[in-house]
């Protein structure tokens, strides 16, 4: 009938059929999709909203300001200072060759800083950004912005930089800083240490200091688009800066004694109060320029001061170490009297020389200094009463005697770079020498030489602890961790010492005072020239300081080279006697203590002695009870 | 002959056949492309430029000649079938001997001021030509093996010229909706199984003509972590889009996501993410919806027309509109690998809109003159 729809109805009956199985899939299908969003969107949504927030926000950590260091009255010794510098974030370190090589046609970098800035910029996490070049003048800043459509993720920051204004004079004490290394990161979890900007102590105070100065990040958080470019801020905390710190030193001593340093090639002068154990100034010669650090140390600069025989980069203050020679005689004499090993009252012959198991042992005086006591030996530095006092006291008592006036350990000062010293034992020599101990080795223990070394601060130490009456102070760097000196006021007047007491006997202190005193106010004092100034006059006896002179073996001339004419003077530098000093002033009321080392300056009294003299004399005019108007003007300033 | 004029039912006029466009499916799709609209104003960071603005204008252009297509007789659709096949065909071949490259494969062809996408209309081409080689055929021939081959180069030798450009997702979006109007037009089902079997044998194969990005993508669909910002971002980050939305988004132009390009083709492939990431699960929910309406619609066109022709037209339509709706939004989920299917009417692109409205158009078409008498035709 309709031949066009012939067999129609069976086509349509399969269609319909599976059309519906068809349609049947479908939505299967479309319902698996649903049961997907839901498993996105309901179960999983909290997974994806933090994801997603991550994504979005980006924490940058805004660097806190470094805390500034001054000196005791308020003079800065390091500050900050304004630094524009080219910062490149790059996008997960895509296209870093292509920038870096922009940017070397722009500032020139050089190879070294081409490869240092390519390796900064593969290792950045989280597209912080990395430091370009610091210190940027005003041209580069506008050539870079001129530039900038070609540099994308390159951007000037105004950061600060560190700046020492007293440069050299200061460089041992405060040191310097440098970028974070691996090292420094050990046991600090502080998250600010990951900006590319910041700046770690690596010496001095600076390293010391560091957990102090450096401050607490601020944080901002900024939503981020894909490609790490900030949109828009949405939280700003705000940071803390480092706390300053007012260091105990006198910039003003400090410069003089360094002025009094310089006719000399190398050494040391440690100015300390003996009450409280400030250290008012610590000089070591020669020193170094830190902006070269601040800025960027190069290869060579670098290599010059590593093999510069004078050492530059090392504090002698409390990284040299000296045989102490006839300084240590107090120590010595000490032991000895405490111990009873002699008397106040005992007399020991000198002849010039003692004999030991077949060995002479030399007085310095060939002649002889005949009988003496305790105080004349000192004044005279005896070498034949003190090896005699040695033997009878002994190794083990004379070690004592010295660790208890500070040596052979570090200072609690915490600056990086302190020696220990080294105050032989008979276990030690066993240990080391792998030989037992012999008298000989007392003899030379007795007058500072042999195995006996430390450093000039401890020197100083030893000297404030017997000029202060025998307390343990310690020396001290930090006055304060104030802003400003007038935070602080005016300082208290302290008189006594706080430090715990050595319970040393003040009959035998007094009586080595008495012989520190004759060596400089008596007429057979090894130093009585000091009794007047640099310019002859005759001292205010307020003034009056005792001392000790030492001058320590660096190469024992023999008696061969002694009668071929060998002098101290005509050897080569390095082979020359240390001169040493120590002093305490004012004599009748201590407050003071000096110690000074010329190194290889062949006399301690002649050398030395002047040094110390000028340095502690200074000091003793500075006293603020002497002065007592210049920290009120402070504090009016 | 006179018979047929007797039995023939009463000639439908103008007003009817306008009466019979089903206005509910057109609503459907204005809302579709409404969303689409409201999707790509926010993947522009809230600005009709620009994509939304273009995309309602587009809208209004393809609604004419949806309207249009609907109300040209079947037959006339049935005449053309091969020449629009046969051209699709030569589209093809000029594409890829000439076409312009994206995203790594040849599939636009610049003619004048258009840049056309030959692949899109062999989609709706080969619907056509299947819907009328097998309404030519009685039932016992369209189950027999020797009539399917035909069909079967009718669907394949497009699949390959696609698969050179290469575009995966239209190959495999050809292959699917072939293979169902296969399946519905009476295809014995041991040759869907061997069919099936013979495409598992040949995954190696295939991998081995497969270009490095769609290795990648498969291995990326396969574990998106391995390579969070390589070939993984994509899938990754329209995770993250669609999981943070919850159950009712982040608000209006409010997706961080799409607003601050973590989402990679946020106007394009993946609009779903965009829009989902805003408006949540009940947004994706009522998007979806509106889809299987439009599907609920094709079938029920499908079995009311009285001709195979329009049967099979219908149903090729509307298994095309399932391929692009669940491929693309189960690419975006991490359902499926990347592969390049735009969501019809949603997504911003010119070629897509006018071949889906065009398929729409026949479908309208189809119930528009599901009683027209059509020649049994061979």
């Amino acid at each position: 009938m309709k031949p066009f729809r012939k067999g129609d109805g069976e086509r349509s009956g399969l269609f319909t059929r599976r059309a519906l199985l068809l349609g049947g899939v479908q939505g299967i299908l479309l319902s698996a999709l649903a049961g997907r969003l839901y498993q996105l969107q309901v179960i999983e949504t909290q997974r994806f909203a933090t994801l997603a927030e991550e994504n979005r926000i980006n924490l940058r950590l805004l660097p806190p300001s470094r805390g500034l260091i001054f000196d005791r009255t308020g003079q800065p010794l390091a500050v900050n200072r304004n630094n524009f510098r080219a910062m490149a974030a790059s996008d997960r370190g895509r296209g870093a060759e292509v920038l870096v090589e922009r940017l070397d046609q722009i500032l020139s970098l050089g190879e070294t800083e081409r490869n240092r800035l390519l390796r900064d910029l593969k290792r950045s996490r989280n597209a912080q950004p990395v430091v370009v070049r610091e210190n940027l003048g005003w041209e580069e800043v506008a050539r870079l912005e001129f530039n900038a459509p070609d540099l994308p993720g390159v951007f000037i920051d105004l950061g600060q930089s560190r700046d020492y204004p007293e440069g050299e004079l200061t460089s041992h004490i405060v040191g310097y800083t440098g970028r974070v290394a691996d090292e420094d990161l050990a046991g600090r979890d502080d998250p600010v240490l990951q900006l590319a900007t910041i700046r770690f102590g690596k010496k001095g105070v600076e390293r010391s200091l560091e957990d102090d100065l450096r401050g607490r990040a601020g944080a901002v958080q900024v939503e981020v688009n894909a490609v790490g470019r900030a949109v828009r801020e949405l939280d700003r905390t705000e940071g803390q800066p480092g706390s300053n710190a007012l260091l105990t030193i006198d910039l003003d001593l400090q410069r003089f004694a360094a002025d009094k340093m310089k006719e000399h090639q190398s050494g040391s002068v440690v100015v300390l109060d003996v009450v409280t154990g400030d250290v008012i100034a610590m000089v070591s010669t020669p020193g170094f320029d830190p902006s070269t650090f601040a800025r960027g140390i190069t290869h060579a600069e670098w290599r010059d001061l590593l093999e510069n025989p004078e050492r530059p980069l090392n504090n002698k203050a409390i990284g040299g170490i000296y045989p102490p020679g006839s300084t240590y005689k107090m120590v010595t004499a000490l032991a000895a009297l405490e111990s009873k090993a002699i008397e106040p009252w005992t007399r020991l012959p000198c002849l010039g020389f003692l004999m030991l198991g077949g060995i002479k042992f030399h007085c310095w005086l060939k002649t002889g200094h005949g009988s003496t006591n305790v105080v004349e030996a000192i004044a005279q530095s005896c070498d034949c009463f003190f090896y005699e006092a040695a033997r009878r006291a002994g190794v083990d008592r004379i070690s004592d005697m010295a660790a208890r006036l500070g040596f052979g350990k570090q200072s609690e000062l915490g600056l990086p770079g302190e020696s220990a010293g080294n105050q032989p034992t008979r276990a030690w020599k066993q240990e080391r020498v792998g030989k037992p101990w012999q008298h000989g080795d007392t003899f030379n223990l007795g007058i500072g030489q042999g195995y006996m070394n430390c450093t000039p601060l401890q020197l100083a130490v030893m000297t404030a602890r017997i000029a202060n009456g025998g307390y343990e102070v310690q020396p001290n760097l930090l006055l304060a961790k104030a802003t400003t000196r007038e935070e602080l006021g005016p300082p208290p007047p302290t008189l006594t010492p706080t430090a715990p007491s050595l319970r040393l006997n003040p009959q035998h202190l007094a009586m080595i005072r008495d012989g520190m005193n004759q060596v400089v106010n008596s007429g057979h004092g090894t130093a009585n020239q000091l009794r007047r100034d640099a310019d002859g006059k005759v001292r205010d006896p307020a003034l009056a300081f005792a001392g000790k002179t030492g001058t320590a073996q660096v190469k024992r001339i023999t008696q061969r080279e002694r009668e071929m004419g060998i002098t101290q003077a005509s050897l080569p530098w390095h082979l020359r006697h240390h001169a040493l000093f120590v002093c305490y002033g004012p004599v009748d009321n201590p407050r003071y203590a000096c110690a000074v080392i010329v190194e290889h300056g062949m006399a301690g009294g002649a050398t030395a002695g002047p040094i110390g003299r000028d340095v502690l004399v200074e000091t003793m005019k500075r006293d603020p009870s002497r002065r007592s108007d210049r920290f009120r003007k402070m504090a009016s300033r | 002959m006179s018979s047929v004029a007797l039995d023939a039912p009463a000639p439908v006029g103008f007003a009817e056949r306008i009466w019979r466009v089903n206005w509910g499916l057109v609503l459907v799709l204005t809302a579709i492309a409404g969303i689409g609209v409201v999707a790509l104003y926010s993947a522009a960071g809230g600005r009709f430029e620009p994509w939304a603005s273009r995309h309602a204008v587009r809208y209004g252009a393809a609604l004419v000649l949806m309207l249009t297509v609907a109300l040209i007789h079947p037959r006339v659709w049935l005449a053309l079938a091969w020449p629009i096949y046969i051209i699709s065909l030569v589209l093809l071949v000029a594409v890829d001997l000439i076409g312009k490259i994206g995203m790594g494969a040849q599939r636009w062809l610049v003619i004048g001021p258009m840049q056309i996408q030959p692949s899109e209309i062999a989609k709706v081409a080969v619907i056509m030509v299947l819907a009328r080689y097998y309404h030519g055929l009685r039932k016992e021939q369209a189950s027999q093996v020797l009539y399917t081959l035909p069909a079967l180069l009718v669907i394949l030798v497009p699949v390959a010229l696609v698969m050179v450009q290469p575009d995966l997702g239209t190959a495999m979006m050809v292959l699917m909706g072939g293979g169902a109007l296969l399946f519905v037009a009476g295809m014995r089902l041991w040759i869907f199984l061997a069919a099936a079997v013979t495409a598992v044998a040949c995954l190696p194969v295939a991998w081995s003509f497969m270009h490095e990005y769609q290795r990648k993508r498969v291995l990326t669909f396969l574990d998106p972590d391995s390579d969070p910002l390589g070939a993984g971002y994509h899938i990754t980050q329209s995770k993250i889009a669609i999981g943070s939305g919850g159950l009712f988004g982040k608000g209006f132009l409010k997706g961080t996501q799409s607003s601050l390009n973590f989402l990679p083709e946020k106007q394009t492939d993946f609009i779903f993410t965009t829009f989902v990431e805003e408006w949540g699960m009940m947004g994706a929910f009522a998007l979806l919806a509106l889809f299987a309406l439009v599907l609920v619609w094709g079938f029920s066109i499908a079995f009311r027309s009285q001709h195979h022709f329009g049967r099979l037209l219908a149903l090729g339509v509307t298994a095309m509109m399932f391929l692009y709706v669940f491929i693309n939004a189960a690419m975006v989920m991490g359902l499926l690998p990347v592969v390049g299917v735009p969501l019809p009417l949603v997504s911003n692109g010119g070629t897509a809109m006018v071949s889906v409205m065009f398929a729409c158009g026949l479908l309208i078409g189809v119930n528009v003159y599901r009683d027209a008498q059509l020649p049994w035709a061979r």
